[in-house]
């Protein structure tokens, strides 16, 4: 078997473990889906070491037929672009489980919804197959929901959780409608996709369909991540959801769309890519800025790295728009980067809100003091979130501008004013406001992160965060030879259908 | 083929004995025509009564359907004898009938046989919905149903009567040998209409939808089960049957009124359900909707949207089945059938909480489980059909709008149930659960589980049955 089987498969094998646990043995549940996550991350930081960067196509692979009838297999393997992803994954669903003692009220059903969510979304990063892609995320999508509705905070945690599944449900809807489209216009009969590729090279899609599904699966996959201007659930969502979800979904599944657009929308739809990049070049610009100037006003830390979060989506789809191979490449690292920062970022929240019980910025301040080693982490994760070097984000960040400057020198001179500027604005305010200043007398009793158990997921986090700023080629070297391939795939097309101008 | 009449033997049987355990009985005989419905072979249709009866792949398809369907229905009515004041025994006796009746429908292939199976079904259920005559709102389901069905039924007898006086034939064979011919006679096509009036009263699609609601919230709710399931799948077999057996070129040529229909019947279900606080009338509306559904791959007019239609059929037999069993048990309780009553049922019944969540999010069309699947395949036909004709695309929007108002509606009852604000009426008494009860929650649970983790089977089975019909 693939380790990537076992990657997947461990999570969900605990969740239906726990099932069987009873709910009073705490200390059990909660052992079982640490290690769990734990032994899922030791199998992906294996993976990625022995993954070997620049051979062709995909790595690990396992293929088992599921519904002979419409030819649906089971088919999971690696290539360099998700390889950096499923590690983050790994890692992000680690911290999550770690982080989660906070949770007292019917805590086995927390960690069979967060186990499904790790289980879900890794599945969907290794299928190869349209089918098991969809549905492997939508398994992780629904626990997110449940999650928010139970465990949530604040007072209109019913508003966000119905706004959360309704906007997520139809983002989901109009990406499948255009997975079927794909599907029954390759006239491949697979769900599979090296087979459908593969079909594509010898009879491509029409222009005209490709124009068609291409905005189906733009905006669907769109929705899921938060483009502008259908990123309205994400703050409201994450301000809602309890500390593991939102790191979980801000983190790992939100980049599931954007995952989809660069396997599947990019090398099968090269035209329809063609016609709708400036579209997305522009639109990306309402995430960076936009986004942005909110996040200015925001006086919720949560809200604030809410807004953030969206912000940073739209250098992922700046460098989706570039079409070569720099701002592709750059596209994957800011994924991978801003998974570990956002679930970094919400984790530290999230302790913040267990101490206080508030996240108003107005009402904390000078928090170093009481508290060096959480102050220090969030410090610098802020820094990492304004794009300081050192940090992964710089490294994406810096590849898409360079990317995206050809193509679209306009909008890459905005994104780099809305990430400089207005991220370095928020990020630096938020930090004065919280760390420095005066210590209000009310929180001179909190507590620090106390022992090595607590710390050790934000030091997991922080420590791949610094990793990839420090040596960004241990993942550029994986992802450039897939870039490639992709782009390759997209440029090399039959007679008669002109050829991706080059950029 | 001599299914139908042992039941109905074994339905005569049955009133004689005046015991509640008769059940078990009954169970256990239905069980075994139902293995035994195995060991027959539909590959090669056989036929009876002078070709009026057919058993081929797609009559054991629904066959076995209704019989799982009854069994189902029984065990929830032994589990609710209490409240079935008008004698138990007789209960059963009325829910074997009505089986009856949807076996001959499952097997139809002549307009007589197409009237009598319609009639023993609907004038059963006249009994089954008013059958606890004490409570006003039980008989008001009743007549309610009395005068919808008389009226269906008399657009039934009326259309077959035009179509008999233009062709001079009632058999589906004989019919279709005489189609050149027919299409194009204005009365033959009125007579049609008629018929499919007739029909679109059982399942329950625009315009003729409305009884729905009232009825499903007014009868004992094991009958509102087998209405929900039973009955709809009923009229869906004779409907296919009929469409594409007999009048396959008719039906081809009205591609965009079914397409239509199935449209303002999505929307009417699912909007309809949005403001609803009873949970017999939701379900009413739902499944509505769910008629809508099925109507989107009739629409399709290809074999691969009947197949899709079968597949969504069984899919929602397990998901309806285990909606109505967990509402029995908890509304019957407390008689009363509002949406807050189900507050905290999670810690009342952990396992029934459980169930309905997972019957609802079946029904709402959450993968891995029977009713994506479903789904998904009647949208995978529609969208196959985008090339032939904009209309498609346009239903697709519009069921999909239907898709994400349903995930309201679902998604609010499993949020009153794990939730919810307690209601001072109802007690926080842990609800104790019967072994048959059980046994039929873990079956409707596993049927939701394995086919959608395994839909293999069923797939193969729907598409066996619906490649009775001559596609082209």
């Amino acid at each position: 078997m693939s380790p990537l089987t076992y990657i997947l498969g461990i999570p969900l094998v605990a969740a239906v473990a726990l099932l069987f646990v009873p709910p009073t043995q705490r200390v059990t549940v909660r052992a079982l889906a640490v290690l769990a996550t734990f032994i899922t991350m030791v199998f992906a930081v294996k993976l990625f070491l022995q993954f070997h960067a620049g051979a062709a196509g995909f790595q690990f692979e396992q293929e088992w037929t599921w519904v002979r009838a419409l030819d649906i297999r089971y088919h999971v393997g690696v290539d360099g672009i998700n390889i950096g992803l499923i590690l983050m994954g790994a890692l992000v669903a680690f911290a999550a489980a770690c982080v989660s003692w906070d949770i007292r009220d019917r805590e086995k059903e927390f960690y069979i919804l967060l186990l499904l969510m790790t289980g879900g979304i890794l599945g969907a990063f290794a299928s190869l197959d349209l089918f098991f892609f969809y549905c492997f995320h939508e398994l992780a999508l629904v626990p997110t929901f449940i999650m928010i509705g139970v465990w949530g905070r604040g007072e209109n945690k019913n508003y966000a959780t119905f706004q959360i599944t309704l906007y997520l449900s139809l983002g989901a809807l109009v990406s499948l409608i255009g997975l079927l489209m794909l599907y029954l216009q390759a006239g491949a009969q697979s769900f599979d996709l090296v087979a459908i590729a593969a079909h594509l090279k010898q009879h491509p899609l029409p222009v005209a369909a490709q124009r068609t599904i291409f905005p189906l699966l733009l905006f669907g996959f769109g929705i899921l991540v938060s483009l502008w201007p259908f990123h309205s659930w994400a703050p409201l969502g994450y301000s809602a959801a309890p500390t593991a979800t939102a790191m979980l979904h801000a983190g790992v599944i939100k980049k599931f769309g954007l995952y989809g657009l660069i396997r599947i929308a990019l090398p099968l739809m090269p035209q329809g890519a063609q016609a709708w990049v400036s579209v997305l070049a522009w639109l990306c610009l309402g995430n960076i800025l936009y986004c942005g100037l909110v996040a200015m006003r925001q006086g919720d830390l949560n809200r604030l790295l809410g807004n953030a979060s969206v912000a940073h989506m739209g250098f992922v789809f700046l460098g989706i728009a570039s079409l070569n191979l720099i701002g592709l490449t750059g596209a994957v690292v800011v994924m991978v980067a801003h998974g570990l920062l956002a679930a970094l970022t919400f984790g530290l929240s999230g302790y913040l809100y267990q101490q206080t019980r508030t996240l108003e910025l107005g009402a904390l301040g000078g928090l170093l003091r009481p508290m060096p080693f959480f102050g220090a982490v969030l410090v610098m994760a802020m820094l990492a979130g304004c794009g300081v070097p050192g940090f992964g984000n710089f490294v994406g960040e810096t590849l898409v501008f360079f990317g995206a400057w050809k193509p679209f020198p306009l909008p890459t001179i905005l994104a780099a004013w809305g990430a400089l500027i207005i991220g370095a604005v928020f990020m630096l305010r938020a930090i004065r406001t919280m760390m420095h200043g005066p210590l209000p007398p009310t929180w001179t009793g909190l507590l620090d992160v106390k022992s090595l158990w607590r710390k050790l997921p934000f030091a997991v986090l922080l420590a791949a965060l610094l990793g990839l700023g420090c040596f960004p080629g241990l993942l550029t070297d994986k992802i450039q030879p897939s870039a490639q391939e992709i782009l390759k795939n997209a440029t090399e097309t039959a007679p008669g259908i002109p050829a991706l101008r080059s950029r | 083929m001599g299914l139908g009449i042992s039941i109905l033997l074994l339905g005569l049987w049955t009133p004689e004995d005046q015991k509640r355990n008769l059940g078990y009985a009954v169970i256990l005989a239905l069980g075994m025509i139902l293995a035994g419905s195995f060991l027959l072979d539909g590959s090669r249709p056989l036929y009876a009564f002078g070709r009026m009866f057919v058993l081929d792949e797609f009559a054991l398809f629904f066959k076995r359907f209704f019989m799982v369907a009854a069994l189902i229905v029984l065990v929830l009515s032994m589990s609710s004898a209490r409240q079935l004041a008008g004698g138990i025994a007789e209960y059963y006796a009325f829910v074997l009938f009505a089986l009856a009746g949807m076996m001959f429908a499952a097997s139809v292939n002549h307009f007589a046989l197409l009237f009598v199976s319609l009639e023993l079904i609907t004038v059963t259920f006249y009994v089954l919905t008013g059958y606890r005559c004490h409570r006003v709102r039980s008989l008001e389901a009743g007549i309610k149903y009395l005068i919808m069905g008389g009226l269906s039924s008399a657009f039934l007898v009326y259309g077959m009567a035009l179509v008999y006086g233009t062709s001079g034939v009632l058999g589906f064979d004989a019919l279709r040998d005489q189609m050149a011919a027919l299409g194009s006679s204005r009365v033959f096509l009125a007579g049609l209409i008629l018929i499919l009036v007739g029909i679109a009263f059982k399942i329950a699609v625009v315009p003729f939808q409305m009884w729905t609601p009232d009825v499903y919230q007014g009868s004992p709710t094991p009958t509102a089960a087998f209405l929900a399931v039973g009955s709809k799948a009923a009229g869906f077999a004779v409907l296919l049957r009929l469409l594409f057996f007999a009048v396959p070129e008719i039906t081809l040529k009205w591609k965009l009124g079914w397409l239509a229909v199935s449209v303002l019947t999505i929307l009417y279900g699912s909007l309809g359900a949005i403001p609803q606080r009873n949970l017999s009338r939701l379900m009413g509306y739902s499944s509505i909707a769910h008629a809508g559904f099925l109507m989107l791959g009739l629409a399709t007019v290809s074999q691969a949207g009947v197949a899709a239609m079968l597949f969504y059929l069984g899919a929602y037999l397990f998901s309806v089945l285990a909606v109505f069993t967990v509402l029995s048990l908890v509304m019957e309780e407390a008689d009363v059938q509002d949406v807050d009553a189900l507050a905290a049922l999670n810690r009342r019944s952990p396992l029934l909480a459980m169930t309905l969540a997972v019957a609802m999010a079946s029904l709402a069309g959450v993968p891995l489980l029977a009713g994506f699947f479903g789904k998904f395949l009647v949208i995978k036909a529609v969208v196959s059909q985008f090339p032939a004709s904009p209309y498609y695309a346009a239903a697709m929007v519009a069921a999909g709008l239907g898709i994400l108002a349903s995930m309201y509606f679902y998604f609010g009852v499993i949020q009153a149930a794990f939730w919810g604000k307690p209601i001072p009426e109802t007690d926080n008494q842990t609800i104790a659960l019967a072994p048959p009860v059980r046994c039929a929650i873990y079956v409707c649970l596993a049927g939701m589980v394995f086919f959608g983790l395994f839909p293999g089977w069923l797939m193969h089975w729907a598409e066996q049955a619906a490649g009775i019909f001559p596609w082209r």
